[in-house]
C-alpha cells in the first residue's frame, strides 16, 4: 500500500492562483542514488536538482524520510553547433550516480551531445583573517603592518557546492539517449542512436567507440540504438536495445569493438497481429538490468516484458501496461504519443518493476503474486500521507463508478520517468513539471 | 627571522598569505608555488602551528592548488623544523590522500613516500605506520588506494609486529570490495613483494596475486600481469613453475582481450624474468599464441614484441626457434587483415635480420619486406623504410633497392600530405645508404618536385631535406645539381615557387658556402627584390638577412646595402619592416643614413 509523501514543483504556481508551468521545468529525468539517501531530477531546461533525505529525529519523527532540496545547479546550456547549423538542447537526458567515493557525492548528466560529471560537496568552514584588510574589509597602511597572521578556519553555515568536474564532448554525432556506469568504476558507456561510446572516468579527450551500427550507406538505415546498460556485476557485459525490438548482449573480453553480439533476444512477431503500427510499438524504450544480473526488463510502447539472460527466444514475462491503447494506436500516431519513451524501472528486490502510461497514471506489477495496479500521480490526492487508491480503466461497456473511459484519458499527462529506492519501497514519479515521491506505509 | 619586526619585508609575504584565499585561482596558485616563502617568514614554530592546519583544511581547492600543495609538502621537512618534526606533515598530507581527483591523491602518496624517508624508525612507528593504517581502513575507497602505496616504504623500516599488521593490511586492501582499491593494491603488488622477505613473499604474496589474477574484474586481473614480472624476478628458478607460471599461463589465455593484451605488451619482461628454460618451453609457444590472436590489438601489441622476443631467446637454439616457431607466424601477419597489426610489425621486422644473419635474411626475410613495401597502407611501408639501417648492415640495400624504389615514389606522390612529409623526413637517411649516384639517377627529381608541392608544409620539410643532402653529399655536388634547379625557379610565375627560391637559399647558404652564395645565389635574391608580390620582396631582405653573413664585409657594402636601402623605401609596410630590421642585424645602419 502506497501513501502519498511529498510533491515538489509547480506549487508555487498553484498558491498564486495560475498553474502555469514552463516547458523547461518539465521533469526529463530522476535517478536515485545508490544508497538511496539523494535523488536527482534534471529537466527541460537543462537543470538538476537534488534532494536529500531528512536523517531521522526525534523531534520531527513523522519528517523522516522527508527528501528535501539538498542543491540546484545548472548542468548544461543551450548551445549552437556552428558547423553543422543546429542547435543543440540544454535538455538532460540521463542522470547516473556514480557509487559514493569520498565525502562528495558525484553523478554524471548528459544532454544530446555532452556528458558532464559533477561533483556535489559541503562545505562548513571558511577561512578568516586578513594582513592587507581588517575585520570589516578596509585596507590597511601597509606600514602599520607589524606582524603576520595567518588565516583561520571557522565554522559556517553548511554549503553546497556542485562544480563540474570534467566535460566529455565531442564524441555523439547523434543524439545521446542513455549513458551507464560500468561496475568496474571506471569506464562508462554513452550510448546515441548509432554508436556506443566507452569512456574512462578521468580521461576525457579519449573515447572508444565500441558499438558502431550506422550503415555506409544512411537509406540502408533500418533500426537505431535505443538505449544501453552495463550489467551490474560483469564489468564485461553491456546490453543494448533496438527500434526493432530486440536486444543484443555484447561482452568486451571477445573483441575491442563489440560488434558481434554474444546474445540476441528477440520475440517472433505473431503474424496475426501484425499491422501498420507493430514496428514503431514493437520498439523498446528502455532496457534494465535487474539488480542480481540475472534478468533483463525491456519496455515498448504497449509492453513490459522480462527476458531470463539464458533465454534468448522469448521474453519470460510479459505484462501489459495499458492494452485498452491498442485499438486507439491511429490517434496515438496522429499525436505523436506512440513515439513516446517510456522507462521502466525494478524494485530493489527484482520483485516488482514499475513503468509509466497516460493520464498520469502508472503500472506496478508484482512478479511474484502476478498482482498488477494502476495508479495515479496527481494534486487531487497529493495530501501528504494520503492512501493511493488504486485506479482502473474500462474499456467500452458501462463504466462503473471510479472508472475512468479509455476516451477521456488525458495524452498529454504522461508517466515517463519513474526511479525506486535501491533498498525500500520508495519510488519517486515525475509528471511532466511535478515530482511526486511515494512511500510504502511508514510509521 | 623577519617575524617580529616591523618593517617592510614583511609586506610582500602578507601578500602572499592574503592571497592563499583569493578568489582567483591563479593567484592562490601563485601563493601555494611560494609556500616556502611564507613558511620561511613565518619560522618553524608558526608553520607548525599555524600554516599547516590551515592547509590540512584547504582540500576543498581546485585540483591544480591542490596538486601544487601536495608536492610542496613533499619539500617541507626543514621548514617545519627538520626531520624531528617532519611528521607535523602528516595530516595536511593524509587528507590530500582522500580527495576524489587521482593526481592530487598520487603526489600527496608521492610526498608522503618521500618524508617517510626522513621519519627516524620510532617516528615512523609512531606517526607514520598510525597513518597508513588509518587510511587502509578508512570508510572511502580513496584513502584505501592512497595507503596501497605506502605500505612499501614503511616495511623495511618497522619492528616485525608492525610488520605482521602491514601485511595483514595489504591482504585485506587486496580483498576489497571495490575494484578501485583491489586495482591499487594489483599494481603496488610488485613493488610490494620487493620489500618483503622471500618467505612471505611465497605465503603471502604468491595466494594475493593468484587471487587478483582471477579478479572478476580485467581491469584488476591485467594489472597482475604487471605484478608478474617483479614476482618472478624475485623468486629462486625452481619455485617458479609451481608459483607464477600457472598464474601466467592462464593470463596468457584469459577470456578478456586485455589481459591477454597486457602479456603481450609486457612479454619482454616477463621473458627475462622468468629465465631461458621457461622461455623456450612456455613462452614461445604462448607468443605464437599471441601472434595468433583473435583480437587485432592483441596481434598489434605481440607484433611489436617480436624483435625483443627473438633477442632475448637463449642463444643456443634461437635460430631454430625462430626459423620454426616465430617466423611461420610473422609471414601469417604479413597479411594481416588489420593495418595496425601491419603496421606495427613493419616497425620491427627488419630489426630480425640481424639476429638471423645474411642468407636467412635473403631467403626468408626479404620477401617478406618486400611484400611489406608493396603493402596498400602508407603506414606499413613508412615503417619498413624508416628501418631500412637495420637491413643495410645485414646484407646492403642493394638488394632492395629494386623494391624500394617504386615504393618511395608512391608515397612521395601519395595523397595524404602527411604521408608525404613522412618520407620526405626519410631522405636524407635513404641518400645516406644509396649513394650518391643512385640518388641522382632515381630520387633526385622527386626533391625537386617536393619544392612545388601544393601543401607548404611539404615545400618547407623540402628546403630542409635539400639542406641536409647537401650536409651529405658536399657543396660540389649542390654546385652541379641542385642549385642550378633551385635558382631557375627564381621565374617562376607563381609567386610561391619564387619565395621557395628564397627559402631554399636560406636553408642552403650556410652548407654551400661562401663561394657559391655570393656567385650563384646573391644575384638571384638581388634581383628578385624588384618582384612585383610584396610578400617576395619582404621575403629577399629576410633572406639577405640570412645570408648577410655568409657574405664578405665588402659584398655586403657594395651589393645588399643598397638593394635593402631600396626596399627600406618601398611602398609596402612589411617590406619596409623587413628591410629596416635587415639593416640593422647586419649593421650597415648609419648614424648619418637619416
Amino acid at each position: 500500500m502506497l501513501r502519498q509523501r511529498q510533491t515538489h514543483g509547480g506549487q508555487n504556481d498553484i498558491k498564486r492562483g495560475k498553474n502555469v508551468s514552463m516547458e523547461t521545468d518539465i521533469i526529463s529525468t530522476v535517478e536515485f542514488n545508490s544508497s538511496g539517501e539523494l535523488l536527482a531530477t534534471g529537466d527541460k531546461g537543462g537543470r538538476v536538482v537534488v534532494f536529500q533525505r531528512e536523517q531521522e529525529s526525534k523531534s520531527q519523527p513523522q519528517r523522516r524520510g522527508e527528501y528535501n532540496v539538498y542543491s540546484t545547479f545548472q548542468s548544461h546550456e543551450p548551445e549552437f553547433d556552428y558547423l553543422k547549423s543546429l542547435e543543440i538542447e540544454e535538455k538532460i537526458n540521463k542522470i547516473k550516480w556514480l557509487p559514493q567515493q569520498n565525502a562528495a557525492y558525484f553523478l554524471l548528466s548528459t544532454n544530446d551531445k555532452t556528458v558532464k560529471l559533477w561533483k556535489i560537496s559541503e562545505r562548513d568552514k571558511r577561512p578568516e583573517g586578513y594582513n592587507l584588510k581588517d575585520e570589516d574589509g578596509r585596507i590597511r597602511d601597509p606600514s602599520t603592518i607589524t606582524s603576520l597572521r595567518v588565516p583561520v578556519l571557522q565554522p559556517m553555515d553548511l554549503m553546497v557546492e556542485a562544480t563540474a568536474r570534467r566535460v566529455f564532448s565531442n564524441a555523439h554525432t547523434y543524439h545521446i539517449n542513455s549513458i551507464s556506469v560500468n561496475s568496474d568504476l571506471q569506464t562508462y558507456i554513452s550510448t546515441d542512436d548509432l554508436r556506443v561510446n566507452l569512456w574512462n572516468l578521468e580521461i576525457t579527450d579519449r573515447s572508444f567507440n565500441i558499438v558502431d551500427i550506422k550503415p555506409a550507406n544512411m537509406e540502408e538505415l533500418t533500426e537505431v540504438i535505443t538505449s544501453a546498460e552495463f550489467h551490474p556485476q560483469h564489468c564485461h557485459t553491456f546490453a543494448y536495445s533496438s527500434s526493432k525490438g530486440s536486444i543484443r548482449l555484447c561482452d568486451m573480453r571477445q573483441a575491442a569493438l563489440c560488434d558481434k553480439h554474444c546474445k540476441y533476444f528477440e520475440e517472433p512477431e505473431d503474424p496475426s497481429t501484425r499491422s501498420f503500427f507493430s514496428e514503431i510499438i514493437s520498439s523498446i524504450s528502455d532496457v534494465k538490468f535487474s539488480h542480481n544480473g540475472r534478468y533483463l526488463m525491456t519496455r515498448d510502447y504497449l509492453t513490459v516484458k522480462v527476458w531470463d539472460l539464458q533465454m534468448e527466444n522469448k521474453p519470460l514475462e510479459t505484462y501489459q501496461v495499458h492494452d485498452y491503447l491498442r485499438g486507439k494506436l491511429c490517434s496515438l500516431y496522429e499525436n505523436d504519443c506512440i513515439f513516446d519513451k517510456f522507462e521502466c524501472v525494478w524494485n530493489g528486490s527484482d520483485s516488482v518493476i514499475m513503468t509509466g502510461s497516460y493520464n498520469n497514471f502508472f503500472r506496478m506489477f508484482d512478479r511474484n503474486t502476478k498482482r498488477d495496479v494502476t495508479l495515479e500521480a496527481s494534486r487531487e490526492n497529493s495530501k501528504p500521507r494520503a492512501i493511493l487508491k488504486p485506479r482502473k480503466v474500462c474499456v467500452g461497456g458501462k463504466r462503473r463508478k471510479d472508472e475512468i473511459s479509455v476516451d477521456s484519458l488525458d495524452f498529454s499527462k504522461k508517466i515517463l520517468h519513474t526511479t525506486w529506492h535501491p533498498q525500500e519501497n520508495i519510488i519517486a514519479v515525475a509528471a511532466t513539471n511535478n515530482l511526486y515521491i511515494f512511500q510504502d506505509k511508514v510509521n | 627571522m623577519a617575524g617580529a619586526d616591523g618593517d617592510d619585508s614583511l609586506y610582500p609575504i602578507a601578500v602572499l598569505i592574503d592571497e592563499l584565499r583569493n578568489e582567483d585561482v591563479q593567484l592562490r596558485l601563485n601563493s601555494i608555488k611560494k609556500l616556502s616563502t611564507i613558511a620561511l617568514a613565518l619560522g618553524v614554530e608558526r608553520t607548525r602551528t599555524e600554516l599547516l592546519p590551515f592547509l590540512t583544511d584547504t582540500i576543498y581547492d581546485e585540483d591544480e592548488v591542490l596538486l601544487a600543495l601536495a608536492e610542496q609538502l613533499g619539500n617541507f621537512t626543514m621548514l617545519v623544523g627538520g626531520p624531528e618534526y617532519v611528521h607535523c606533515l602528516l595530516p595536511p598530507l593524509e587528507s590530500l590522500a582522500t580527495v576524489e581527483e587521482t593526481v592530487v591523491r598520487d603526489k600527496a602518496v608521492e610526498s608522503l613516500r618521500k618524508i617517510s624517508q626522513e621519519h627516524s624508525p620510532v617516528d615512523l612507528e609512531v606517526h607514520f605506520e598510525p597513518l597508513v593504517k588509518r587510511l587502509a581502513s578508512g570508510d572511502w575507497f580513496t584513502s584505501r588506494t592512497s595507503a596501497c602505496g605506502l605500505f612499501s616504504v614503511c616495511y623495511p623500516r618497522v619492528s616485525s609486529t608492525v610488520k605482521a599488521e602491514i601485511r595483514q593490511h595489504f591482504r585485506t586492501l587486496c580483498s576489497d570490495d571495490t575494484p578501485m582499491v583491489r586495482r591499487a593494491a594489483a599494481s603496488k603488488l610488485g613493488e610490494f613483494a620487493k620489500v618483503l622477505e622471500l618467505d612471505y613473499v611465497k605465503s603471502d604474496i604468491i595466494s594475493l596475486f593468484t587471487a587478483l589474477a582471477s579478479d572478476e574484474q580485467d581491469s584488476v586481473r591485467l594489472l597482475a600481469v604487471e605484478a608478474c614480472v617483479s614476482i618472478a624476478t624475485l623468486l629462486p628458478q625452481e619455485d617458479l613453475e609451481t608459483l607464477v607460471m600457472p598464474t601466467l599461463r592462464q593470463a596468457a589465455e584469459d577470456k578478456s582481450w586485455r589481459v591477454r593484451y597486457m602479456v603481450a605488451d609486457k612479454f619482454s619482461e616477463l621473458q627475462k624474468a622468468v629465465g631461458p628454460e621457461i622461455t623456450k618451453n612456455d613462452l614461445v609457444p604462448a607468443f605464437q599464441n599471441l601472434l595468433k590472436d583473435c583480437e587485432a590489438e592483441v596481434r598489434a601489441a605481440a607484433a611489436n614484441k617480436v624483435k625483443e622476443f627473438c633477442e632475448n631467446l637463449p642463444e643456443d637454439n634461437r635460430e631454430q626457434i625462430i626459423m620454426t616457431h616465430i617466423l611461420p607466424c610473422v609471414k601469417e601477419l604479413v597479411s594481416d587483415t588489420n593495418q595496425h597489426v601491419k603496421s606495427a610489425l613493419a616497425s620491427v621486422i627488419m630489426g630480425l635480420s640481424t639476429i638471423l644473419g645474411k642468407d636467412n635474411t635473403i631467403e626468408h626475410l626479404l620477401p617478406l619486406f618486400l611484400a611489406q613495401l608493396k603493402d596498400e597502407c602508407p603506414e606499413v611501408r613508412l615503417n619498413i623504410i624508416s628501418n631500412l639501417d637495420c637491413v643495410n648492415e645485414v646484407i646492403g640495400i642493394r638488394q632492395l633497392s629494386q623494391s624500394l624504389l617504386p615504393a618511395i615514389v608512391e608515397l612521395a606522390e601519395d595523397a595524404k600530405w602527411r604521408v608525404r612529409l613522412a618520407i620526405i623526413e626519410y631522405m636524407p637517411l635513404l641518400a645516406g645508404q644509396l649513394g650518391v649516384e643512385f640518388f641522382d639517377e632515381k630520387l633526385n627529381t622527386l626533391c625537386m618536385a617536393w619544392l612545388i608541392d601544393h601543401v607548404y608544409a611539404i615545400r618547407e620539410a623540402a628546403t630542409c631535406n635539400l639542406m641536409k643532402l647537401v650536409e651529405k653529399f658536399g657543396a660540389d655536388w649542390a654546385q652541379n645539381t641542385i642549385v642550378p634547379k633551385v635558382l631557375g625557379m627564381a621565374n617562376d610565375p607563381n609567386y610561391l615557387h619564387r619565395m621557395t627560391t628564397l627559402f631554399c637559399i636560406n636553408a642552403l647558404s650556410d652548407v654551400c658556402g661562401r663561394d657559391i652564395t655570393t656567385k650563384q645565389m646573391l644575384p638571384v635574391v638581388l634581383k628578385m627584390s624588384e618582384d612585383q608580390v610584396a610578400n617576395v620582396r619582404f621575403n629577399v631582405a629576410k633572406s639577405l638577412q640570412k645570408i648577410g653573413p655568409v657574405l664578405e664585409k665588402i659584398t655586403l657594402q657594395n651589393q645588399v646595402k643598397p638593394v635593402l636601402d631600396k626596399l627600406a623605401t618601398d611602398k609596402d609596410m612589411d617590406v619596409k619592416y623587413f628591410a629596416h630590421e635587415a639593416l640593422s642585424v647586419l649593421e650597415l645602419t648609419y648614424p648619418a643614413h637619416d
